[in-house]
C-alpha cells in the first residue's frame, strides 16, 4: 500500500468537497455519480494505477484509464489535479468559457490525463478495448481500466464491446460499472431494468467480481484483486455498487442529484459534512 | 480535348485493397479493422501478410469505430473497412465524438458508396455520406476516381496525421490515371484545360466528365475538367483560377446535391466569385435496385446529363 486507508479516505473527502464546490461554482454539472465514485477514483489513481503525471497520449508502459460516463467529469478533474496532472486552481474554471475543464472530458483542450472525449454515452468500453489491443501489439503488458455508468449499459454499443472482448481474449482490461441504480428519469429498475448484470456479463465470457464502491478498503482490495485476474484469457468486470451522492446526506441515493447543482445553503451543508484535508482550490 | 484511354477496367475498392497492402508494408503501425466484409473491401492481401495487425470486429460498426479510436492511442494507424452506409450514418456519433472531436488518426474507408452499389437497393446506397463527413470539423474527405488514384490515396492517407474519410465504390470502371501518381491531399488534378466551362467532378463521375468533354468538343465547346478528389479541404485556388477563366461551372458527383461537392463549390463561389453553376447529382432522393448503369442513367448521372448541364450553364452565362 502506498497510502493507509485513512489517508485515502482523506483524499476522497477533499475530492468530494471539490465536486460540490465545482458544480456550485458554475451552477451546472453532475454531482450525484461524481460523489458516488470519489472512492473509486481515489483508490485507482492513488493506489492501483501505474501511471505518470508527466502526461503522454500513448502512456507507454503505464496503465491507462478511460471514463465512458463522461458526465462525472468533476470527480475525474479533481482526482487528476490532486494526483498532480495540473494545478488544482484550474478546478475553478470548470464548465466556464475558455476552460480546459469542459462539461464533459475532451482531448480538444489538451487537458493532461484525458485520452479521448466522452459524454455521448456507450463509447468508452470500445475505446478501452482498442487501447488494449494496441498495447498488446506493442508488447506492453500494462493494464487498461475503464469506468462505465450503469444506466449507460442501456446503450447497445456496450454489448457489441462486451461480446468482442472475451472472444478476442482482451485480458488486460478491467472495466468497472458504477452500479448506483439511478439514472436521470429515475431508478434504473423503473426506466429500463438492468436485472442480473453479473449473469449477463458472465454469459458473454467476462470474469465478474463484486465490490462495494463506497468502502475504501473494499475497493482498493477489489481493484488489486482484479489485477491478479488479468492475463488469464478473460476481461474483468468489476460490478461496483455505489450510492449516488455518497458523502452528502441529502443527496444520497436519489436520482434527483444526477445533474442538479446545490444552492448556497446546500453547499454549506455539504461542506460541513466533508472535512477539508488537502486544502480547497 | 486531351485524349484519355484505358486498357482495363477495375473497381476502386481493389485500389483500396492494394493501397492498404502497400501502406502495411511501409509502416508497421498501419492496422486494419473490418465489420464482416473482408472480401468486399479487398482486404485479403493485407490480412494474409499481416494477420496480427488485422481485427475482425464482426457486424458491430459502432464498436469498430471505438476500437479504432482506442488503437490510435497506442500509436496505431487504423483503417476501418465496411460499406459507406455503415461507415457513416450508422456510426455518426461514434465518429463525431471518439474520432473527430478527439482528433484521432483513424482512416474510415468506405466502399460501395452511391448508386453504383446496384442491386442491393436504397438501404445500402448511401448518397448522403459526403455531406455527413464534410460537416465534421477537422475531417478530411476524399473520393478518388479510379483504381490507381484510390490506391495512391490510400497510401497517402497513411502518411497523413488526422481523421480521414475515404470513399470508393463497387463497380469496375476504366483505369485512366497514372499508376505511379503522387497523391496530394487537397490538391485538384487538372484533367483537361479548356475555356468555355469548368466541369468539376469527383469519384466515378470523373470518367463520365471525360466522356462528356469529348462530346462537348464535337459540339464546339471547350470544357475545362477538374478532378476534385479531396472534397475537404477543397482546392479553392484551383477552382477559382479555372472559373475566372471560364465564367461558369458544372459539378458532378454520385451523391445527393444537398450536402455534396456541388454545395462546397457553391459556397466557395458565392463568397469569392459568384458564378452560374449547375449540379449533376441526385436530387434529394433515395436510390433503388438495378444495375449500376441503369441507375446512373435513371438518376441523371451520365455523360449526357453533364453535356446538358454544360449547355444550360453556358446559356445562363451569356444571359
Amino acid at each position: 500500500m502506498k497510502h493507509t486507508i485513512k489517508e485515502l479516505e482523506d483524499i476522497a473527502s477533499q475530492i468530494r468537497r471539490d465536486i460540490v464546490r465545482m458544480v456550485h461554482g458554475c451552477q451546472s454539472g453532475h454531482p450525484g455519480a461524481s460523489l458516488g465514485c470519489a472512492d473509486f477514483f481515489t483508490a485507482l489513481y492513488f493506489e492501483v494505477l501505474n501511471h505518470k503525471t508527466d502526461f503522454t497520449m500513448e502512456g507507454k508502459g503505464e496503465d491507462l484509464f478511460f471514463l465512458s460516463n463522461g458526465h462525472i467529469s468533476p470527480v475525474w478533474y479533481s482526482t487528476l489535479a490532486h494526483a498532480g496532472y495540473f494545478d488544482k486552481s484550474e478546478l475553478a474554471t470548470f464548465r466556464k468559457l475558455d476552460s480546459r475543464l469542459q462539461g464533459h472530458p475532451t482531448t480538444h483542450e489538451h487537458l493532461p490525463g484525458i485520452r479521448i472525449a466522452s459524454g455521448s454515452l456507450g463509447q468508452g468500453l470500445s475505446v478501452a478495448i482498442g487501447a488494449a489491443l494496441a498495447k498488446k501489439l506493442n508488447g506492453d503488458h500494462s493494464h487498461i481500466f475503464a469506468l462505465l455508468g450503469d444506466g449507460e449499459l442501456q446503450e447497445g454499443q456496450n454489448w457489441e464491446a462486451a461480446m468482442f472482448a472475451p472472444f478476442n481474449k482482451v485480458d488486460h482490461l478491467i472495466a468497472s460499472v458504477d452500479y448506483n441504480g439511478q439514472q436521470i428519469d429515475g431508478p434504473t429498475s423503473k426506466v429500463l431494468a438492468l436485472d442480473d448484470l453479473q449473469a449477463k456479463f458472465e454469459a458473454f465470457g467476462w470474469h465478474v467480481i463484486n465490490t462495494d464502491g463506497n468502502d475504501m478498503q473494499a475497493i482498493v482490495e477489489g481493484l488489486h484483486y482484479a489485477k491478479t485476474l488479468t492475463g488469464k484469457g478473460k476481461p474483468i468486470l468489476n460490478l461496483m455498487s455505489t450510492q449516488m451522492g455518497a458523502g452528502v446526506d441529502y443527496m444520497v441515493g436519489s436520482h434527483k442529484w444526477h445533474g442538479t447543482a446545490p444552492n448556497d445553503e446546500q453547499l454549506a451543508s455539504a461542506l460541513a459534512q466533508l472535512p477539508e484535508t488537502l486544502g480547497d482550490y | 480535348m486531351k485524349k484519355y484511354t484505358y486498357t482495363e477496367k477495375k473497381d476502386t475498392r481493389s485500389g483500396f485493397g492494394a493501397g492498404l497492402h502497400e501502406a502495411g508494408k511501409k509502416n508497421e503501425n498501419v492496422v486494419a479493422l473490418c465489420a464482416d466484409l473482408v472480401g468486399s473491401l479487398k482486404m485479403d492481401a493485407f490480412i494474409k501478410d499481416f494477420p496480427e495487425r488485422f481485427t475482425q470486429v464482426g457486424i458491430a460498426e459502432a464498436n469498430m469505430i471505438g476500437i479504432a479510436a482506442g488503437m490510435t492511442i497506442g500509436g496505431k494507424i487504423p483503417f476501418t473497412g465496411t460499406f459507406a452506409n455503415f461507415s457513416t450514418g450508422r456510426v455518426y456519433d461514434q465518429i463525431r465524438q471518439s474520432v473527430a472531436y478527439s482528433n484521432k488518426n483513424v482512416k474510415i474507408c468506405a466502399s460501395h458508396a452511391g448508386l453504383t452499389l446496384g442491386e442491393d437497393g436504397a438501404t445500402h446506397q448511401i448518397l448522403e455520406d459526403i455531406g455527413l463527413m464534410k460537416m465534421l470539423p477537422g475531417m478530411v474527405v476524399i473520393n478518388p476516381c479510379d483504381y490507381n488514384q484510390t490506391k495512391a490515396a490510400t497510401m497517402a492517407i497513411a502518411e497523413y496525421e488526422g481523421p480521414v474519410y475515404l470513399r470508393f465504390g463497387r463497380p469496375v470502371i476504366p483505369v485512366f490515371t497514372d499508376p505511379d501518381q503522387k497523391f496530394e491531399i487537397g490538391k485538384a488534378w487538372m484533367v483537361n484545360e479548356g475555356t468555355d466551362v469548368t466541369i468539376i467532378a469527383t469519384g466515378h463521375m470523373v470518367w463520365k466528365a471525360i466522356e462528356a468533354g469529348e462530346k462537348l468538343a464535337e459540339l464546339g465547346i471547350d470544357a475545362e475538367i477538374i478532378n476534385i478528389h479531396t472534397i475537404k479541404p477543397l482546392d479553392d485556388e484551383a477552382i477559382l483560377k479555372s472559373v475566372k477563366k471560364t465564367g461558369c461551372v458544372v459539378t458532378c458527383e454520385e451523391h445527393n446535391k444537398f450536402g455534396g461537392l456541388g454545395e462546397s463549390v457553391a459556397r466557395l463561389l458565392t463568397t469569392e466569385l459568384p458564378t452560374p453553376q449547375e449540379f449533376v447529382a441526385t436530387n434529394d432522393t433515395f436510390g433503388e435496385s438495378g444495375t449500376p448503369d441503369q441507375l446512373m442513367s435513371k438518376y441523371g448521372l451520365d455523360a449526357v446529363n453533364i453535356v446538358e448541364a454544360v449547355q444550360k450553364v453556358i446559356g445562363r452565362k451569356k444571359a
